[in-house]
């Protein structure tokens, strides 16, 4: 299996390789994923990409289709970039925040996915604060969930995207040293970064207070990684040492503080934060010279990251965010594919 | 494999060569003209197309690829999402004259969905159709301007391409999915 992304385009050793195939129907983690599956989805990405590049930026691959997006949740750039990608696939896209719906009267979650699905939905793009909302959703749900965030459980297209924005700038992430700094634990985004970055091989160092790494040695411990990995199964680092964790390293992430998941005195104060953890010029010396510099947002300047840093040279935190547009079509192109029943056979001729 | 060969690598390789010249005939020369292979086995096509008209025209004309997965219609029929070969066309569409090359024409729609993305990128002065083969049975009322071989086939039959750049080798099989069956009809 080729580790490079193709870019758009042919290429004749590829195609003599058997095509993996995309068989689930939802995205609600990035655990269930092997490898070959994360490549596929990596490299449909790249191809939408190429479509967003285009004058006209959309084409005709989910028409007729429904996608709901449903966030319980405050969220910006998330659900924003899901109705962007769905409307790059000419679907129609319906927008529900729990706080203006029927949800603020005390529906249920599962009665709210059947009112959604009777409307005529076609996929649920759901946001959540509490962990596995989205499995109970899909338990229910006839069509695709994508998970758009759920807890501190799991964001997982934030994870690819994250993935995909690496690989587009260092390719093959063997032997690349990935920093993740900031509140570890209460971050789903950190939590799916572990599966995406483990799986392409990645050495991954989670750096932050001790308070904010509880249980994560352990779970480093008894770590088995994703199946089929260009590096095997990999393991991470946890660590406090951030010096030790910025050293050399090829790209550093830092988490936002979530100042509202703070309530339990797991830091003395954000300043306190700051001075020990936030990622400054000066520290950011011990990364490589060309170091990326990522954040999935919102930034809290000044606290996790220096202002300076955010905009700085290495700095591919907008990237992301238009990287996120891509990533999410991928998603939803896939996951359409198989809402179908039929297995009927369209041309003479096998077309892809 | 069960298949009864059509075409032999030789009969591929002339009737690619009919076909570049049919094209430079109709347009009446190379002005404006471009190829656009549709993915996957229409690619290398066009390109052999483009190479045989460089050795009688001393022009190399651009050459692009389409991928149409995000432009089919028969998306719900189908249980998987065909994985996407990529889209290349580096040349402006506006005004020029596209030959979409591909190898098989059956029902059409491939080529309607071709169009439908050809379009999105620009506004050609025209758009031509090559393919390698033609088996009959069109759902849409698409013609194509040069045909290396005309099939008579049925429905169930499969029409397979093989070309080297693909497939290691060239021929054109011809398929039934069930001998027995129509051994005993």
């Amino acid at each position: 299996m080729s580790l490079t992304i193709e870019p758009a385009g042919t290429s004749a050793a590829e195609a003599s390789l058997p095509a993996p195939r995309w068989r689930h129907r939802h995205l609600l983690d990035l655990d269930g994923l092997d490898w070959s599956e994360i490549e596929v989805l990596l490299r449909t990405a790249e191809d939408m990409r190429g479509v967003l590049a285009r004058p006209i930026a959309r084409v005709p691959a989910l028409r007729g289709r429904t996608v709901t997006i449903l966030f319980y949740e405050a969220s910006t750039r998330t659900r924003v970039s899901f109705e962007v990608a769905a409307k790059n696939l000419s679907a129609d896209v319906v927008n529900i925040t729990a706080s203006a719906s029927s949800v603020s009267k005390g529906e249920s979650l599962v009665d709210t996915v059947r009112t959604i699905e009777s409307l005529g939905a076609n996929m649920l793009v759901m946001r959540h604060a509490t962990s596995g909302a989205p499995y109970l959703a899909a338990e229910t749900f006839s069509g695709s969930v994508v998970n758009g965030g759920d807890g501190w459980h799991a964001h997982p297209s934030q994870g690819l995207l994250d993935l995909f924005t690496m690989r587009r700038h260092l390719g093959d992430l063997r032997g690349r040293k990935v920093a993740i700094v900031g509140d570890i634990l209460h971050s789903r985004v950190a939590r799916s970064n572990i599966w995406a970055l483990t799986a392409a091989g990645a050495e991954l160092w989670l750096c932050g207070p001790a308070t904010l790494l509880r249980g994560f040695e352990a779970w480093a411990g008894s770590w088995r990684g994703t199946a089929g990995g260009p590096d095997g199964r990999k393991g991470f680092v946890v660590t406090s040492d951030l010096r030790a964790a910025l050293r050399d390293a090829d790209v550093v992430m830092t988490l936002r503080i979530q100042r509202e998941r703070q309530a339990g005195g797991l830091l003395p104060s954000l300043r306190e934060y700051a001075a020990r953890f936030g990622i400054t010029r000066e520290r950011l010396r011990g990364a490589r010279p060309d170091a990326l510099v990522m954040h999935p947002g919102p930034m809290n300047e000044g606290v996790e990251i220096a202002p300076d840093v955010a905009v700085g040279s290495g700095s591919v935190i907008s990237e992301q965010v238009r990287n996120g547009v891509a990533v999410r079509m991928a998603i939803l192109h896939l996951l359409s594919g198989t809402l179908a029943g039929s297995t009927a056979p369209v041309e003479g001729t096998a077309r892809g | 494999m069960s298949g009864r060969q059509i075409m032999t690598a030789e009969e591929i390789r002339r009737a690619t060569i009919r076909i570049s010249h049919e094209i430079v005939e109709k347009h009446a020369g190379t002005e404006g003209l471009a190829l656009v292979g549709i993915q996957r086995r229409g690619v290398p096509l066009a390109g052999r197309i483009a190479a045989a008209i460089a050795e009688h025209e001393g022009v190399l004309l651009p050459v692009g690829a389409l991928d149409i997965t995000f432009y089919r219609d028969d998306l719900s029929l189908i249980a998987q999402q065909p994985l996407v070969k990529g889209t290349d066309l580096p040349f402006d569409l506006n005004g020029a004259t596209i030959v979409l090359v591909d190898d098989v024409l059956y029902t059409g729609r491939t080529i309607r969905a071709a169009m439908d993305a050809l379009i999105d990128f620009g506004r050609p002065r025209a758009i031509r159709l090559a393919v390698l083969v033609d088996r009959g049975h069109r759902e849409l009322p698409i013609r194509a301007d040069h045909v290396g071989k005309n099939v008579p086939t049925s429905r169930e039959e499969l029409v397979r391409v093989h070309l080297a750049e693909t497939d290691g080798g060239d021929g054109v099989e011809i398929e039934r999915p069930t001998p027995a069956l129509a051994a005993a009809g």
